[in-house]
C-alpha cells in the first residue's frame, strides 16, 4: 500500500492510487488529481463530479488561492500586533474548499478553529472571520446567517454539538445535513468518540470530516493511533472513507457521497482527509523544534494548489488572463481583510453583557447596572461625587 | 496633497502572553523603502524565531533597537515615513486624555487591579510640586526626597544605573537632584568626586582611564545555550547527590589495539580514537552493571531502568556545551559506533543537531582529555545516573611486570547519582571499564 500508514509519520501520502474504495480494513486513499496534476479516473467517484465544469474547476482554484492569501495576510497581521493569535491553515486548502463547496445552503457547519477557509467559502464577512482572533468579540458572527457555527477552541467538543444538531434535523424530518470539522488529535478525545457512538446509534445525518494534518501541535499522528484514523470511524460502524486531502476533487466527491447518504437517511459518514499542516500550529508555535525539515519538503511536493494549477495547465485553461484575475481577486480580499481588521472598533466594556441570554435576565441586568455605575466613576467627576454622597 | 507622517511600530506580543523578544537581525536599514508585509526583521521569542512583516509601506527612518537586544513588548522598534493616507487610518482617533495617570477600568469578576479598599474610589493623584523636591545639595548622602517610599529603589534611568554599576556606586547612597529625586549622571559623577569611594573606583572614574575601563570587563547577557546549560547544571547539581570516583589505568594495551584496528580493513576510512574504545568499554561494562543506565523519576517515585543505551557525548560547540546522544548505542558494532561518534560530533560542531539528538540520553561520556586534562568531577546530564570523564592519555612511569616502565596511562572520573547508584555498583562499573581498557581481551570475559 502506498499510503502513509499510521506509524510512518508524514511520509508518502499521495502517490498514484487508482484503486480507492470505501469500507473494509486497510483503506486505500482516494485520489483524483495526482500531485503532478494528472486527472485520474475513478469509476466509483467520477459520477459525483459530472457537473464540475471547467469553469467550476477554475473557481475552485480561485478559492484555494484566495484562502492561502487570507491565511498569509492574517499571519502577517498577527506579527504586526493586529491579531492576538492566528491558526494558519497553509497546506489544508483543498480539504477545506473541497468539503465546504459540496454543501447546500441549508446544511450546517460546525468548525474547529482552523476552518477559516471554510468560513470564507461559506460567505462569512472577512472582518468577522478575524473578530475573535483580534480579541474584539467572543464570537465573530451570527451562526444562523450563514449556517456555520463560530470556531470551537475546545478540541473536538463541536462533534457533540453537531451530533445534537443532526438529531434535530432528523426530528424535523428535513433532508439537510450537518458537517463537523476536527483534526487527527481530536480523534483521541472522549467527546469525538462519544459523538460517533451517538451519531451511529441514532443514524443522524452528519459528516465527520477529519483533516488528518499529521500533527496535534507537536504530537505526530503515529503516536496517537496504531491504525489509520479512518479505521476509528469503521470501529463505530460508521461508513468511512480515506481521501487525499490535498486533492480538492477527491475531497469534494467524498463529501458529496457522505451528504447523499445523510440526506437519504443512511446515517453518518467518517471522512479522513489526509493532508498536512505546512505551517505552525498557531502563530505562537515553532514547528522546527519538533518537525523534520525533510517531511515538510515531501509534502510541499504534494501541494494542493500546485496540482490544480498543473491540471488547468494541461487543459489549456491556465491563461495569463485567468492568472491575473485570480491574483487581483486575492489582493483585493487581502486588502479588505486588512482594512476590516485595522478599522475594527474596540468593543465597549458593556458589550460583554450582550449575547449571554437570548431573553432578559434579571440577574445579569443587575450585574450590568452595577458595572455601568462602576464605569461611571471613571467619567464625569461630579457624577461620581454625587454617587459617593448618596451612599 | 501627499503629506507624509512618521509612524512608529511597537514590538507586539508575538506569542501568547509574551513580555519580551530579542531582535535577532534587521533585514532593512534606515532609508530603505519597504512594501507592506515585506520582512523587516527576525525576532526570537521564548517560543520561536519569527519574521516580522512590515506593517506599512514607506521609508525606514529609524531602527530603535540593535540586533541582540531583548526588547519589552510595546516598545517602539522601528519608525517609518508613510504617506498620510486617511483611508487606511484605523478607526476613530482616541479621545484626547488628561495628562494625569489614568486608572483602567477592569471587567466584572476580574477583581480590582490596584485598590485594596473594596469599593472603587476615584483616586486623586497629586504631582509633587517643585518646592517639595528642592535639591538637597549639601545634605547627607542618605537623604531621600520627601514622600519617597523607603522600599522603592532610587529613581534613575537605565544609562545612569549602568554608569553607577560601572563605577561601583551604590545608588541608594546617592542623592538625586532631578524632579522627584531622580538621580542624574552628574549626581553619580559628583558622588564619585566626593571622595568616599574606594581608590580603585576613583581611578576608574578618572577620564583618562575610560578606554581601559571598557576593556577590563566584558558583560555578556546570559541567554541561549548558556542560559539553558546553567539551569540544567544547577538543577542537576542540586537535585542529584553526586559522588565522583577516580581510577587511573595503564591503557597501553588499548592504545596498541587501537593502532592495530586502524590498520585493519573493516576500519578503513573510519575515525578511531581513544573515545571510541572508551565508549565501547562503557557499553560492555553496562551489561554487567545495568544499574548505572537508569533514571531517578522523582515525579512518579520510580527508578527507571533502561534496557537500551542512548549514549550521550558532551560536545563543545560554537553555541556552547551540548550533549547529543547516540540512540541504541549498545546495539552497534565497533565500526558503526565509530561512525556514529564521528557523525554526532560533526553534526554538533556544525550546530545542526536536532532536538531529538538531545533527548532521551541514558548515560554520558565527556572527553576532557582532548584539552590535556587528567581528571575532574563531571556534573550529571540531567535525568541520567552516571557520567564518565576520560582524561588525557599520557606517557608516565608506571608499574609494569614488577618494574617501573614508561606506559600510557589515563585517568577515568565517574560521577553517579547516589540516590539510585550505591558505591559498590559505581565502583564495580568503573573497575570494569578500567579493566577493559587495561586489557581489551577482558571483553571476552564480560561480553
Amino acid at each position: 500500500m502506498v499510503t502513509d500508514d499510521a506509524g510512518q509519520g508524514g511520509t508518502a501520502a499521495g502517490r498514484d492510487n487508482k484503486t480507492g474504495h470505501q469500507g473494509g480494513a486497510g483503506h486505500s486513499m482516494v485520489q483524483l488529481i495526482t500531485p503532478a496534476g494528472e486527472r485520474v479516473s475513478h469509476p466509483e467517484y467520477d459520477p459525483w463530479l459530472k457537473d464540475v465544469s471547467d469553469e467550476q474547476l477554475c473557481s475552485l482554484y480561485e478559492d484555494l488561492v484566495v484562502i492561502r492569501r487570507i491565511d498569509k495576510e492574517a499571519t502577517a497581521l498577527q506579527r504586526q500586533g493586529e491579531l492576538g493569535l492566528w491558526p494558519p491553515l497553509l497546506g489544508q486548502e483543498a480539504s477545506q474548499v473541497g468539503s465546504v463547496r459540496a454543501l447546500r445552503d441549508d446544511d450546517f457547519i460546525f468548525p474547529s478553529y482552523r476552518e477559516n477557509g471554510v468560513a470564507y467559502c461559506r460567505g462569512v464577512d472577512l472582518a468577522d472571520i478575524l473578530r475573535v482572533w483580534r480579541g474584539a468579540a467572543s464570537g465573530g458572527w451570527d451562526p444562523y446567517t450563514v449556517n456555520m457555527a463560530i470556531p470551537q477552541i475546545v478540541i473536538g467538543a463541536q462533534t457533540l454539538h453537531a451530533t445534537g444538531y443532526a438529531m434535530g434535523i432528523q426530528n424535523d424530518g428535513a433532508d439537510s445535513a450537518a458537517i463537523v470539522y476536527f483534526g487527527d488529535g481530536a480523534t483521541s478525545e472522549g467527546d469525538v468518540n462519544e459523538a460517533m457512538v451517538f451519531a451511529a446509534s441514532f443514524q443522524v445525518p452528519l459528516v465527520f470530516f477529519c483533516q488528518n494534518n499529521h500533527w496535534a501541535i507537536s504530537e505526530p499522528v503515529r503516536v496517537q493511533s496504531h491504525t489509520q484514523l479512518v479505521d476509528r470511524g469503521t470501529g463505530f460502524g460508521i461508513p468511512s472513507m480515506r481521501v487525499d486531502g490535498n486533492d480538492v476533487l477527491a475531497v469534494m466527491a467524498a463529501t458529496r457521497v457522505a451528504l447523499d447518504r445523510a440526506r437519504r437517511g443512511g446515517g453518518p459518514t467518517f471522512i479522513e482527509a489526509v493532508t498536512y499542516r505546512m505551517g505552525p500550529h498557531t502563530t505562537a508555535d515553532d514547528p522546527t523544534r519538533y518537525r523534520d525539515a525533510n517531511e515538510l519538503e515531501d509534502w510541499a511536493a504534494k501541494d494542493p494548489i500546485g496540482r490544480v494549477h498543473a491540471l488547468l495547465d494541461r487543459k489549456g485553461l491556465f491563461t495569463e488572463e485567468f492568472e491575473t484575475g485570480v491574483r487581483t481577486k486575492a489582493d483585493a480580499v487581502a486588502r479588505e481583510l486588512r482594512a476590516g481588521c485595522i478599522g475594527m472598533p474596540d468593543p465597549e466594556p458593556l458589550d460583554v453583557f450582550k449575547h449571554v441570554y437570548s431573553t432578559p435576565n434579571s440577574w445579569l441586568d443587575r450585574q450590568q447596572d452595577h458595572y455601568s455605575r462602576y464605569l461611571a466613576t471613571f467619567g464625569d467627576p461630579e457624577v461620581a461625587t454625587q454617587e459617593e454622597g448618596a451612599r | 496633497m501627499t503629506a507624509t507622517m512618521i509612524k512608529e511600530f511597537r514590538l507586539p506580543d508575538l506569542g501568547e502572553g509574551l513580555t519580551e523578544s530579542e531582535i535577532v537581525s534587521w533585514k532593512v536599514g534606515v532609508g530603505d523603502t519597504v512594501s507592506l508585509n515585506q520582512i523587516i526583521a527576525e525576532v526570537e521569542t521564548a517560543k520561536a524565531v519569527v519574521e516580522l512583516p512590515s506593517p506599512f509601506a514607506g521609508v525606514i527612518t529609524a531602527l530603535h533597537e540593535q540586533p541582540g537586544t531583548v526588547v519589552e513588548v510595546g516598545k517602539p522598534i522601528v519608525s517609518f515615513e508613510v504617506k498620510d493616507d486617511a483611508g487606511i487610518q484605523p478607526g476613530p482617533a482616541a479621545p484626547a486624555e488628561a495628562p494625569l495617570p489614568k486608572r483602567e477600568p477592569n471587567l466584572v469578576g476580574y477583581g480590582a487591579v490596584v485598590e485594596s479598599t473594596g469599593r472603587p474610589v476615584r483616586r486623586q493623584r497629586t504631582l509633587l510640586t517643585p518646592a517639595e523636591t528642592k535639591a538637597p545639595v549639601v545634605e547627607p548622602v542618605d537623604t531621600k526626597p520627601a514622600g519617597t517610599n523607603p522600599a522603592e529603589r532610587p529613581r534613575s534611568t537605565p544609562p545612569v544605573r549602568k554608569l553607577a554599576r560601572d563605577l561601583g556606586v551604590d545608588l541608594e547612597k546617592v542623592a538625586g537632584t532631578g524632579p522627584g529625586g531622580l538621580i542624574s549622571r552628574d549626581d553619580v559623577r559628583n558622588f564619585v568626586g566626593g571622595g568616599d569611594l574606594p581608590a580603585a573606583a576613583q581611578e576608574l572614574a578618572a577620564p583618562q582611564s575610560a578606554a581601559a575601563r571598557g576593556d577590563r570587563e566584558v558583560r555578556t547577557p546570559i541567554k541561549g545555550v548558556r542560559k539553558f546549560t546553567a539551569a540544567a547544571m544547577v538543577s542537576s547539581a542540586f537535585t542529584a547527590p553526586h559522588v565522583t570516583e577516580f581510577l587511573t589505568v595503564d591503557v597501553t594495551p588499548a592504545m596498541e589495539l587501537l593502532a592495530r584496528l586502524k590498520e585493519s580493513k573493516p576500519f578503513a576510512g573510519h575515525k578511531l580514537t581513544p573515545l571510541t574504545l572508551v565508549a565501547k568499554a562503557v557499553l560492555i561494562a553496562l551489561r554487567r552493571n545495568p544499574g548505572l543506565n537508569a533514571r531517578w523519576d522523582e515525579a512518579n517515585q520510580e527508578i527507571v531502568q533502561f534496557n537500551y543505551v542512548n549514549l550521550g557525548i558532551a560536545a563543545a560547540t560554537p553555541r556552547g556545551l551540548t550533549v547529543p546522544n547516540i540512540k541504541d548505542a549498545d546495539r552497534l558494532t565497533l565500526v558503526d559506533l565509530s561512525a556514529a561518534l564521528a557523525d554526532l560530533t560533526d553534526t554538533a560542531r556544525a550546530g545542526k543537531s536536532s532536538p531529538e539528538d538531545f533527548s532521551g540520553g541514558t548515560i554520558s561520556i565527556t572527553n576532557i582529555g582532548v584539552f590535556g586534562i587528567d581528571a575532574g568531577t563531571p556534573i550529571l546530564n540531567p535525568g541520567e545516573a552516571a557520567i564518565l570523564a576520560m582524561g588525557a592519555v599520557r606517557k608516565a612511569p608506571w608499574e609494569y611486570q614488577d618494574q617501573v616502565a614508561l606506559r600510557q596511562v589515563m585517568t577515568l572520573s565517574l560521577s553517579f547519582d547516589h540516590r539510585l547508584v550505591d558505591g559498590e555498583q559505581g565502583s564495580r562499573f568503573l573497575a570494569d571499564v578500567g579493566a577493559l581498557l587495561a586489557d581489551p581481551a577482558m571483553a571476552f570475559a564480560m561480553a
